[in-house]
Order: structure tokens, then C-alpha cells, then sequence
């Protein structure tokens, strides 16, 4: 495992798992990040560091983070035309196909959980390039082979419009790429101090890997001193107390 | 000019038993007072539409049970976790849920507003969203041969419910940046606005307040309720009371804890 300080030379979980979205965000116009998501914000954040300015960052539920001046809609608007390129999403479940349930478990009619509700996911999917899917519990219970409801699907029939869907999976424990055509994960690296056959006994669903999986690379230094000094603080006036239990920011 | 400003009992006249009832969501002016009030008067079998999501509103009324229906894409108490009392009557089925997405309400509270039947939106289509709403239908776009698409129902609410900063004396009502309560307005039969003060003079005559001002053409009545969204937040003037979230979440987790916070903070009216 990473260790506990930020201010030793190692570095802490989550900024690992911040440094590898922010890989994956790469060189992007928008970046949208939904309410509760202080990985994803901090990502977004540090991409837009490192892009001198972009990708341009809406973190929704701030006020001050998102331009919207046309009501709720403008952002399913924006990103309908194409104009947000990364954004990310959580599930109760997902599965092996990318299907993500923010729904219910069990017969829809008679469920035996309930989530809250599927948000806008049944529709950004659809027409957002790049979803990059967070799930920190990666267990059975999660990635499961087939979800009890689909908020939104992983892939679409040929025929149907489709600008968007999911590009990759990370979790606390790996990070897996998805192939739409296929419909299908593969494994691209373990987390350091996680193993693969950990990653195995804890996956609901079948994944491809590689002969020799690697393990993810640590965040470089120059990534961690951005982090800690540029993204930190800006991250600590949306998630102050997710700032403050892993840079220390505010104390 | 007819009397708009009433009192918050008399105000809420036109939210009747099975009325359809859009509400916003949590973080845009939700008329938290004006809830409390409904509860106290006993309302029954409303049908709820929350643009898109909701919270506490909706978890309280579920609770009280004076909820028959519930659209919505979402209702969850954010950081402070699951809504209990909407999760409790989801898990024993006791009111009809249908799931949305956000993008379909409000596409279908803009096809009310223009007066048209219906509104396309991209996306659903192999979604279990789309699967359990036999009220959407799948067209191929009659402009594009081989391009199907999903068609929505306009959203046509019997009354609209919300809090916002300020109106006037001739119901106009200052909303600033939440243009989806104008949207909500447009699309409902009437309009319901609590606020938080009465401004002197009129707001469309106001330069720099009429672009962010609902007209009182669209308003049936509008009740001064201070701090009528808490505990949830009215943008710009006070934020969530954590505090106090936390501890609903704390008593609805089961049906007499909920029971004791509606005796205190609802019957009791000391919140109101």
C-alpha cells in the first residue's frame, strides 16, 4: 500500500489514482465532474495545470467551477453538441459490458436495494467522448457479471447515435481499459501493493489481460509537487474536507 | 392588479390532493417552508415531478405520505447519504417511482413550455430507463433514414413549487441564475413561489434584475417564507445546514425516528 503522509517522499492512494485519471483525461476542451467526486475534480484539476489552462473544468454543484447561466439543461445541451469531452461516472454496479446501474438490485418491480437514481448517465454515455468509470469499492459486490438495471449501457447497436461511452475502469485496487467493440475490459495495470490475483478473486466478470500485467507507474515528482501546491488548494474550496484529510491543505 | 402576495397557507390553496406537482432540485430553491406546510395540512396522492432530482422534499413527503407518484432521475440526500424514507417506500413499493434521466425532464418541461407534445433526446435507447417507461417511444428520425430515436411526453405540471430570493408586489419573482425554474414555470398550469422578501417597486422595470426575473404573468400567489428553503440552501444567501441533514438522516433511518422529526420540526412548527 502507499503510504499515510503527504509530506514523505512516497505518495498517498489517492494521489495515485488522481495521476492516472489525469492520464487518461489527456489533452481535452471540457472536463465535467458530477457532484461528490473529489478524485475526479482533483484529476480534472491537475490536467488542466499541466495544460496551462485546459481542458476548461465544470465541477457541477459549484457554483463558482461551472458558467452555466441557462439553467440545469445547459449542461446536457453542451454536451449533446459535443461540447464536453470527458466526463465520469459511478455505478451501484458495473459489469463486464460497461453497463453501469445507479439504479436498483434485484427485479426492478420488487428490488432488494435502491440507489438513487441513474442522473444524467442514461444520456451522457451516449454523447460524452470520454467516461472514464471510478469505482473505489472494487469488490463482487460492484463489478458484477451482469447488472440487476441498466441506467445506461456500455455500448449501442451500430445504428444508434453514439459519440461517447466509456474509455476506461479504475478502482482502488487496478485500472482496466474498455474495447466498445468488443465490449469487453482488459487489465492494464495493478496498483501498487495490490496483486493481480487479488484483482481476479475481487472481479465479477471475465477481463482480458496481458501475459505480464504491469503495475501502475507512480505519480512523478512533478505531478505530486502540482498536486500539492497548484491543485490542492483549488480542490480545497470545493472538497475541503477531502483536501484537508489528504494534502493537509487547511490545517 | 389581483392580490398576489398571500399567506403561506393560503398561498399553497392550489396544491391539492392529487395534484401534479413539479418541484426543483435541492441545490436551486426548494420551498423547504412551504413543504412543511402541505405536510401539516394533510395533502394526499401528490404526483411529483422534480426537476431533475430531490431531496429532503421529497423524502419528507414520501415519508408523510402524501406522495401517489414520484419522476424523477434521482433523489438522494447528497453528502449526508441514500434518501431513507424514498429508499424504505422504493424497497416496499408502497408509491409508483418511475426513473428518469435529467436531460428527459427537462426536455419535457421545455416541449410544455413550447406548447408541443413531445421532445426527442438522444441517448436511452438499450437503457432499462427507457426499457420501464412504456410512456416513451422510439422513433426513426423522419429526416435521416436509419436513426432511431427516443421520443418524450411533454411534462405539463398541474403547479410549480419553488423558493426564491424576492418578488414583487405584481408576482414577479427574481430567480438570477436558476433559469430552469422560469423553464418550470413556462411548463406548469400555475405557479407557486415562496421568498424570502418582498422587493418595493417593480422587477422588470429593474435593469440589471428583469433578465433574471419570472414575470408575474406566470405566478398564481407568492408567501413571504424567510428562510424557507432550510434546511436546504437558497443560492447565494445560506447554504445546507449540515448539522441538521445529518441528524435527519439520522432519525428517518427508521419509521419512528422519521415520525419524531416530523412531531419537531414539521407538526411542532418551530422550523417554519
Amino acid at each position: 500500500m502507499a503510504t499515510t503522509s503527504p509530506n514523505q517522499k512516497e505518495f498517498r492512494t489517492e494521489e495515485l489514482l488522481i495521476s492516472v485519471v489525469a492520464d487518461l483525461i489527456g489533452d481535452a476542451r471540457h472536463a465535467a465532474v458530477g457532484n461528490a467526486s473529489p478524485i475526479p475534480a482533483a484529476a480534472s484539476l491537475l490536467a488542466r495545470a499541466r495544460g496551462n489552462g485546459r481542458p476548461y473544468v465544470s465541477l457541477l454543484g459549484s457554483p463558482k467551477h461551472t458558467f452555466w447561466t441557462d439553467g440545469g439543461r445547459e449542461l446536457f445541451d453542451c454536451a449533446g453538441q459535443g461540447r464536453i469531452d470527458v466526463f465520469f461516472l459511478s455505478g451501484g454496479e458495473i459489469d463486464g459490458e460497461g453497463n453501469v446501474n445507479l439504479v436498483s438490485v434485484g427485479d426492478y418491480d420488487k428490488p432488494t436495494a435502491r440507489f438513487p437514481g441513474s442522473f444524467g448517465s442514461a444520456y451522457l454515455y451516449f454523447v460524452v467522448p470520454k467516461v472514464i468509470l471510478f469505482r473505489t469499492e472494487h469488490s463482487k459486490r460492484t463489478l458484477v457479471p451482469k447488472v440487476s438495471f441498466i441506467s445506461a449501457p456500455g455500448a449501442s447497436a451500430d445504428n444508434v447515435y453514439r459519440t461517447g461511452g466509456p474509455i476506461a475502469l479504475i478502482t482502488n485496487r487496478c485500472l482496466f481499459s474498455f474495447d466498445p467493440a468488443r465490449r469487453r475490459f482488459k487489465l492494464e495495470s495493478v496498483h501498487p501493493g495490490h496483486t493481480l490475483a487479488e484483482v481476479i478473486v475481487n472481479t465479477g466478470f471475465e477481463f482480458d489481460r496481458p501475459p505480464d500485467v504491469p503495475v501502475t507507474p507512480a505519480p512523478p515528482p512533478e505531478t505530486l509537487r502540482l498536486l500539492r501546491e497548484t491543485v490542492a488548494p483549488e480542490l480545497a474550496e470545493v472538497y475541503p474536507q477531502f483536501a484537508g484529510k489528504v494534502f493537509g491543505t487547511g490545517r | 392588479m389581483p392580490q398576489v402576495i398571500r399567506t403561506l397557507d393560503e398561498a399553497l390553496a392550489p396544491i391539492g390532493d392529487g395534484c401534479v406537482l413539479a418541484i426543483p432540485r435541492e441545490s436551486t430553491g426548494v420551498a423547504m417552508a412551504a413543504t412543511r406546510a402541505l405536510i401539516r395540512r394533510g395533502v394526499k396522492r401528490l404526483n411529483l415531478v422534480a426537476l431533475p432530482t430531490s431531496s429532503l422534499q421529497a423524502d419528507l413527503l414520501i415519508g408523510a405520505g402524501c406522495v401517489e407518484s414520484l419522476e424523477t432521475s434521482a433523489v438522494s440526500l447528497g453528502e449526508f447519504g441514500l434518501a431513507p424514507r424514498f429508499t424504505a417506500a422504493v424497497l416496499a413499493g408502497t408509491f409508483t417511482m418511475k426513473d428518469a434521466t435529467c436531460p428527459a425532464l427537462h426536455a419535457a418541461f421545455q416541449a410544455a413550455e413550447k406548447g408541443v407534445p413531445f421532445m426527442p433526446l438522444r441517448g436511452l435507447i438499450g437503457s432499462d430507463v427507457l426499457a420501464h417507461r412504456p410512456d416513451w417511444k422510439i422513433i426513426d428520425n423522419p429526416f435521416d433514414g436509419d436513426d432511431p430515436i427516443v421520443l418524450l411526453p411533454a411534462i405539463a405540471p398541474d403547479v410549480a413549487l419553488f423558493h426564491a430570493p424576492m418578488a414583487d408586489r405584481h408576482g414577479n419573482v427574481w430567480i438570477g441564475r436558476q433559469r430552469e425554474l422560469i423553464t418550470m414555470a413556462h411548463a406548469a398550469a400555475k405557479t407557486v413561489v415562496t421568498v424570502e422578501k418582498i422587493h418595493d417597486g417593480n422587477l422588470l422595470e429593474d435593469r440589471e434584475l428583469a433578465a433574471g426575473t419570472l414575470p408575474g404573468f406566470y405566478v398564481e400567489a407568492v408567501a413571504v417564507a424567510e428562510r424557507g428553503a432550510w434546511p436546504l440552501p437558497l443560492p447565494e444567501h445560506y447554504a445546507w445546514d449540515g448539522k441538521h441533514l445529518a441528524e435527519y438522516a439520522k432519525l428517518a433511518a427508521t419509521e419512528e425516528g422519521f415520525a419524531q422529526y416530523l412531531e419537531q420540526h414539521v407538526y411542532e412548527k418551530k422550523a417554519a
